[in-house]
């Protein structure tokens, strides 16, 4: 079957020129109609698209059947009309195994329902229709209006229309303790208190349900459950993923993810937000924290990394998540080859990876560090800083008038320096002691100790510095540079370690230039490395006596600085060992520069300009008044950026000139030969009309578009599968061409509508679904539903699934009171199996449970070790948020229950609860079992598991009574204070009984 | 508790909560106190029956991390010697990936090891291996492995999971979905490590992960430290008996509660806790050596439970016994940029005498023959010196495999004469996953699973083949 007619009109290019409303009635579907989309398409991507669909380069015999035009054209493939004529009909049909499509080798035939379907789908006339999620979004045509309340209606009324379509009969509603436990669990991950569940169900006021919706929305757990599922979709993690799988910060951006839940930030200011939040007018620090999104994929510092390569990964994993995030596609196939099922091409792919070309990265980072990062100060931080601020410039702001009053006094000082002028002996001009006292920058690294940690020269204390092999502290940019004269030496005092002496210590000094350097013993410092005979190197020979303060001396023209050489900066390196370092500056034969001492020599009024002005200027450097006033400042300085780096750092975007984006053939990274592409949206979507390149903002902006047919959709799909367990298309990572047609196509677009109309609100979007009829029927089906709807797509009951990992957590702290509520913060870590970290490396890790109340914090605050998943998060099928996660797998195994057996978590939480049981749970066994099992589910126990739980704490009161020490240890589990005034015998029965109860299916499953 | 105990307390539970499934009945019926044999218990994978018919019935792959030199182990280079200290030729160096050598002068470093022919069928290996140079003839060394990732992490997840995007199942869990395993109380995958010999590279759990696939299928890491596996240990003050009666418990009020909920899930959690209460007596049966006689031990020249790689190849035998599908023991020590002489010989002595005695007791033991055993690591190094050491290098290195339908005593492809690219019978780590599956009875074009819309295998869509030369 060769063709040579590909002038075909590209099906998809032509979207906005069909209607949607062919596929939008709810009339029930007899077997005689088969409609494209949700009969056909699905065999055609699975089975023929592989070769005869959208990739390019794999067309078999020039045949593409994703292209009407060609499919129907001369040759017959189609018969539109006529399935006997065509000549697909007679390839599927064919027993010849040379003929027979698709072929045997694929391995995947077609049934014989899918040839039937297609049979009748020609014989009906072959019509195509556009892929549903790239057609426009449309409001059904048999309802209308907006608002609150009218969403809830369409919900019911586009479900009730189908079930009764189909005959069926969906389940009852369900009983109210199901629905509050159904409800917090859903909006908060934490299940109601007995008192909560008390509360609404004796409240049988009209509006008790809607108010109960309320309560939970406006509840700051909202924020955090909604976060775990957001961290999933960007892949949040507090390590950086790759070969040694070092920690980042990064937290302050889930934390921002919590927050804009919480306040209801507008879906499309939230995706702004992430993509550009530093391209924003004015970027507020929280915007700035929204677009570490851009930087939360895996990164690495292995060693032999090629740079070049690992840009391409990271660009590559960025354009599957934001593909897989906003758009629900997966565009990831579309790297190495045109993507077989979905219009998208390899040049849409690196085409939506250019608008990220700007960001400020690296292929492989240094040591722990992933610039660029900002610290993120919290509110009471903040408000300290802002303190500091103005205390800062109120002693900034005295600073001319002080001058003014202390020129007044410049004669007299000048009649007592000339005086000591002719005085012999030499002066240490202060640049730094207990601080840096002459001004300018100061870089990292300055490590200020007291007399108590170590050897201290002068003042109070002395800079430790301390490492294996190159480290450095210095200033720079100092407000009065030290004008260089033929005799100015420099000097810094140093006190080796006997026991760690540094292979080398290097002084250094920048006059516009770092290039001035001595140096003592080895040449292991590589800055700068230069042969002897360079004037601005030096060896000064073996170090210096160890143990000892020595005052190591630098004669300026040794290294390079000529008189008039103006300095303003000194750096202190050493390679390897411990060195503290104290007093530095320069010395002054005269007790002051010789230019200055030259100057005073000159009566005032025969100074020139520069003379006066040295004399003043070096004057006000000494006067005391004004030092003090300099220390003052400098010290809340030091003060200020202590505190601010006392806050969490978090990666952030940073844009700079772009790099240059090419297709790279078949994704290899080191063929430069494919075609440079601009920053553009795929091309079958349509064009974006920019005056420039075009951004981040612009992408963004695309994506918030009102007729964007695939943002709204994709994110009121998955809100919907938040609170079903299922999505209206249940491929809720994939709307594309091998996802599942939508259930409800009509329904969705409903949804995604009003979202759009209601200013992207997910609060209203979620409590409109709350409070339709559909959420609140029962999850149980009865035998006949369950035959007729196995996976629950028409939404006829509830869904039922288990609580996510998180959650697990979540509840059996909450249930045993243990819970410490605290919104957002660094990531904590809860207990974990010792020597799980032992294949970690660069460095070699020891994992520190913490002690106090971090320890029982929520799930989501745990630390996320991407390589190295907490064992109980993995248990529960939280993935490692390596990839975009859209839908957790939920298995059900034994390494679960071993879990909830014995993680020392759940065991802690078992003997609280023992203890709240005999504490609250009221005086007589059968309260207190009543108590606890309403603690856990919510219900009141029938006689029969009252039973069995009494018989448990029977017997095993019998035998702790017997091995006390064995009670004794149940007891002391964990980390939270014993109830010494407990009986410990009773105690540990209580404890095996709240094992049991936390171990309920029913505890941890979401009916 | 005794046997008689356990018997009793499982009559109790099956008639109070009245489970019936076949599964779980068989299960129960299995003793805990010796190995299950495949007739007894076990879970099916995905694949009723096998694409056609197996050859072995699990794997054991002992991973060489770090990437084991194949110049100083099973592919002799003459030329090497020659041109010691001379310039590598540009000709074959320009344009190709480099690890730590960028920027750097190549220069050509000759073999660091005396190679000898070893077994009847006289293949050449290195010195290093004294023990295993002696089983030579069940060996099929493959010198023409060539691999697309560099670096050690996407390296090993490359070798793996066939792609180093992250997130993709391993190929152990691949297997365990397809065929299921012959073991219901331990983990069918499971992971032992081990280091020494060289530079410690990190090693994800990502490479045993099951990525998009069910967790029930991931690989399970066993420690030599603390509880072998992860919460099998009771918690404190809780013996057997307590513990067997929480589990009774929650059973029965789920039995109890099911009546109302009617939610099959909660007959899979009956069986999970039973199973879990299963693994926590076999677990410490499994890791508890002492009636291992003393022959064996030395053997392998092993002191059980030091965490040595030795050690590890015990236990893996013990876990081939019990029926645990597929089994990965890393040792990591084979990053030798720096004195690759000393360091291969040091890592070899690690690894020699006990991949030796897994293999010949496996053979004593009869089971060798459905036992597939692949020795390798996740890249090879360079032809060109690192100072005394040697880089990473993809684009040709050595693998070797022993066991049921393999050939033994031959080897197969071949690099060029420095040892750099892979030039006959090139078998890329597809090709190599390929003829794993084919071993096992699985032809790997037809083992999918799928996610996001597509139909994935463990060979992707790029094209792998089965190398037939080397079956048996």
């Amino acid at each position: 079957m060769l063709r040579t007619n590909l002038t075909a009109v590209v099906l998809f290019a032509v979207v906005s020129t069909c209607t949607f409303g062919a596929i939008s009635s709810a009339e029930s579907p007899t077997p005689t109609s088969v409609r494209f989309n949700r009969d056909v398409r699905a065999i055609l991507t699975d089975k023929c698209f592989a070769c005869h669909g959208p990739d390019a380069e794999t067309v078999e015999g020039g045949l593409r059947l994703d292209l009407r035009a060609q499919a129907v054209d001369e040759t017959g493939v189609i018969v539109p009309g006529d399935a006997e004529a065509s000549e697909l009909v007679r390839r599927i049909d064919s027993g010849d195994q040379y003929e027979v499509m698709p072929p045997p080798e694929t391995h995947k035939p077609l049934t014989d329902a899918e040839r039937e379907v297609l049979r009748q789908w020609i014989q009906q006339g072959a019509e195509y229709e556009p892929h549903w999620a790239y057609s426009p979004m449309r409001v059904p045509d048999a309802l209308g209006g907006e608002g609150d309340e009218n969403l809830t209606a369409v919900i019911d009324q586009l479900i009730a229309d189908r079930l009764d379509a189909e005959g069926i009969t969906p389940a009852e509603p369900a009983d109210r303790i199901t629905l509050i436990r159904r409800l917090s669990l859903d909006l908060t991950g934490i299940p109601p208190t007995p008192e909560e569940v008390d509360r609404f169900v004796q409240d049988d006021s009209e509006g008790a349900y809607a108010a109960l919706v309320d309560r939970l929305l406006a509840s700051q757990r909202f924020g955090e459950r909604m976060a775990i599922y957001w961290l999933d979709l960007v892949r949040y993690a507090d390590t950086v993923g790759y070969h040694g799988d070092q920690n980042v910060s990064q937290s302050p951006y889930r934390d921002y993810v919590i927050n804009a839940f919480n306040k209801n930030l507008p879906y499309d200011r939230f995706i702004r937000e992430q993509l550009a939040g530093d391209l924003l007018p004015h970027a507020t620090l929280q915007q700035q924290v929204a677009s570490g999104y851009n930087r939360l994929n895996q990164t690495t510092e292995e060693g032999g990394a090629q740079g070049k390569e690992y840009l391409a990964i990271y660009f590559a994993d960025r354009v599957r998540n934001v593909s897989q995030v906003f758009m629900g596609a997966t565009m990831g196939c579309a790297q190495c080859h045109d993507h077989k099922y979905d219009p998208y091409t390899t040049r849409d792919f690196y085409s939506i990876g250019a608008f990220f070309a700007d960001l400020d990265e690296r292929g492989v980072y240094g040591a722990r560090s992933r610039p660029p990062m900002i610290h993120v100060p919290d509110a009471p931080l903040q408000e300290k800083l802002d303190q500091l601020d103005r205390e800062i410039a109120d002693l900034e702001s005295g600073v001319p008038a002080l001058k003014q009053q202390l020129l007044e006094r410049q004669d007299q000082w000048e009649r007592t320096a000339l005086e000591r002028l002719d005085e012999p002996g030499e002066v240490e001009a202060i640049w730094v002691d207990d601080r840096q006292g002459i001004g300018g920058d100061r870089g990292e690294r300055w490590d200020y100790v007291d007399a108590q940690q170590g050897p201290v020269h002068s003042g109070a204390l002395s800079r430790r510095q301390q490492n294996e092999g190159l480290v450095q502290h210095l200033f720079q940019n100092a407000e009065t540079p030290f004008e260089v004269s033929a005799d100015s030496r420099f000097y810094a005092w140093v006190h080796l370690d006997p026991d760690q002496p540094p292979q080398a210590v290097m002084l250094q000094f920048n006059d516009g230039n770092w290039n001035h350097r001595m140096v003592w013993g080895g040449d292991e410092i590589p800055y700068g490395r230069k042969p002897e005979s360079d004037a601005a190197y030096r060896r000064a020979g073996a170090l210096p006596e160890t143990g000892r303060w020595v005052r190591l001396e630098v004669h300026a023209e040794e290294v390079g600085l000529a008189p008039g050489a103006k300095v303003h900066g000194m750096a202190f390196t050493q390679f390897g060992g411990l060195v503290h370092w104290d007093k530095a500056g320069a010395i002054l034969a005269k007790g002051m520069p010789e230019s200055v001492a030259a100057a005073l020599r000159i009566a005032p009024s025969d100074r020139t300009s520069e003379q006066a002005a040295a004399v003043e200027d070096y004057y006000l450097s000494q006067a005391a008044e004004l030092v003090e006033r300099r220390a003052q400042i400098e010290s809340l300085r030091t003060r200020r950026k202590q505190l601010y780096e006392s806050a969490p750092q978090t990666v952030v975007s940073k844009s700079v000139a772009p790099r240059t984006i090419r297709v790279l053939p078949r994704g290899n990274w080191m063929d430069d030969s494919g075609p440079e592409v601009q920053p553009a949206i795929p091309e079958f979507l349509g064009q974006l009309e920019t005056a420039d390149r075009a951004t981040r903002l612009d992408l963004a902006e695309w994506l918030c578009r009102d007729d964007n047919p695939l943002t709204s959709r994709t994110m009121a799909n998955r809100i919907w599968s938040l609170l079903f367990g299922r999505g209206i298309c249940a491929s809720v990572d994939d709307l594309g061409g091998q996802g599942t047609y939508p259930s409800y196509p009509d329904l969705l677009d409903a949804l995604a509508i009003d979202f759009v109309q209601s200013g992207w609100d997910i609060k209203h979007l979620m409590r409109s679904i709350a409070l339709s009829a559909a959420y609140r029927r029962s999850s149980v089906a009865s035998v006949e539903l369950k035959r007729r709807d196995p996976y629950n797509d028409l939404f006829a009951r509830q869904g039922r699934f288990g609580l996510q990992a998180e959650t697990v957590r979540d509840a059996a702290l909450a249930i045993s009171g243990l819970l410490v509520e605290q919104l957002g913060g660094p990531s904590v870590h809860p207990y974990q199996p010792a020597g799980y970290y032992g294949q970690l490396n660069f460095p070699r890790r020891t994992y520190q449970a913490d002690a106090g109340s971090d320890q029982y914090r929520r799930g989501l605050y745990t630390h996320w070790q991407r390589t190295f998943l907490h064992p109980m998060l993995k248990a529960f099928d939280a993935p490692s948020r390596e990839e975009c996660t859209a839908a957790r797998a939920r298995s059900n195994t034994p390494l679960q229950a071993l879990v909830l057996l014995n993680d020392p978590t759940f065991v802690e939480a078992a003997r609280v609860f023992a203890e709240r049981t005999m504490r609250e749970g009221g005086r007589t066994e059968e309260q207190r079992i009543r108590w606890a099992y309403r603690e856990a589910v919510s219900r009141v126990p029938p006689p029969e598991i009252a039973a069995e739980l009494h018989a448990v704490y029977v017997k095993h009161r019998q035998y702790y009574r017997e091995h006390p020490e064995a009670a004794e240890q149940l007891v002391s589990n964990g980390q939270a204070p014993l109830a010494t005034d407990l009986p410990s015998a009773e105690l540990a029965a209580w404890t095996s009984v709240a094992r049991v109860l936390l171990n309920l299916h029913e505890t941890i499953t979401r009916y | 508790m005794s046997t008689l105990q356990r018997r009793l307390a499982r009559r109790t539970f099956l008639r109070q909560t009245g489970i019936g499934s076949i599964a779980l009945a068989a299960l129960l019926e299995a003793d805990a106190s010796r190995p299950v044999s495949a007739a007894q218990s076990g879970y099916q994978g995905i694949l009723a029956a096998p694409h056609h018919r197996p050859r072995v019935k699990r794997v054991i792959h002992l991973c060489m991390a770090g990437g084991p030199s194949h110049l100083e182990t099973f592919d002799y280079k003459p030329t090497l010697a020659k041109l010691d200290g001379k310039a590598m030729p540009d000709s074959i160096t320009a344009g190709q990936p480099i690890a730590q050598l960028q920027g750097k002068e190549l220069k050509v470093m000759g073999p660091q090891h005396e190679f000898t022919p070893r077994g009847k069928s006289g293949l050449l290996m290195s010195n290093v291996f004294e023990h295993i140079g002696q089983l030579a003839d069940e060996m099929c060394v493959i010198k023409s492995m060539h691999t697309e990732q560099i670096n050690h992490d996407p390296a090993h997840t490359f070798f793996n999971t066939g792609t180093a995007i992250s997130g993709r199942p391993s190929m152990g869990s691949w297997v365990l979905y397809g065929l299921g395993a012959e073991t219901e109380t331990l983990p069918g995958f499971i992971v032992l490590t081990s280091e020494g010999g060289g530079q410690s590279q990190p090693i994800s759990s990502r490479q045993w992960h099951s990525g998009f696939l069910p967790s029930r299928y991931q690989g399970v890491q066993m420690h030599s430290t603390g509880s072998p596996v992860h919460y099998v240990q009771n918690p404190a003050g809780v013996t057997t008996q307590q513990q067997r009666d929480v589990v009774d418990a929650v059973s029965r009020i789920n039995s109890i509660r099911n009546e109302t909920l009617m939610d099959p899930e909660i007959d899979t959690r009956l069986a999970g806790y039973e199973m879990a209460f299963r693994m926590q007596a076999s677990v410490p049966e499994l890791t508890e050596m002492s009636s291992e006689p003393q022959r064996i031990l030395d053997l392998y020249g092993c002191t059980p439970g030091d965490g040595s790689f030795a050690s590890n190849c015990l236990l893996a035998r013990r876990l081939a016994e019990r029926g645990v599908r597929f089994i990965q023991l890393y040792h990591r020590g084979w990053d030798h940029h720096g004195g690759v002489k000393k360091g291969v010989a040091t890592t070899a002595k690690l690894v020699d005498q006990a991949t030796a005695a897994l293999i010949q007791d496996l053979k004593q033991r009869g089971m060798l023959e459905d036992t597939l055993i692949v020795w390798g690591g996740e890249f090879g190094r360079t032809p060109m010196a690192q100072g005394s050491g040697r880089d990473h290098h993809i684009k040709g290195f050595s693998l070797w495999m022993a066991g049921g339908g393999v050939r033994g005593g031959m080897s197969y492809g071949q690099t060029d004469e420095f040892g750099y690219n892979a030039v006959e019978d090139r078998v890329h780590v597809r090709d190599f996953h390929a003829t794993m599956l084919h071993l096992l009875g699985i032809d790997h074009q037809r083992l999918t699973y799928k996610f996001q819309g597509l139909d994935f295998r463990l060979t992707g869509v790029e094209e792998a083949h089965v190398i037939d030369d080397v079956l048996a």
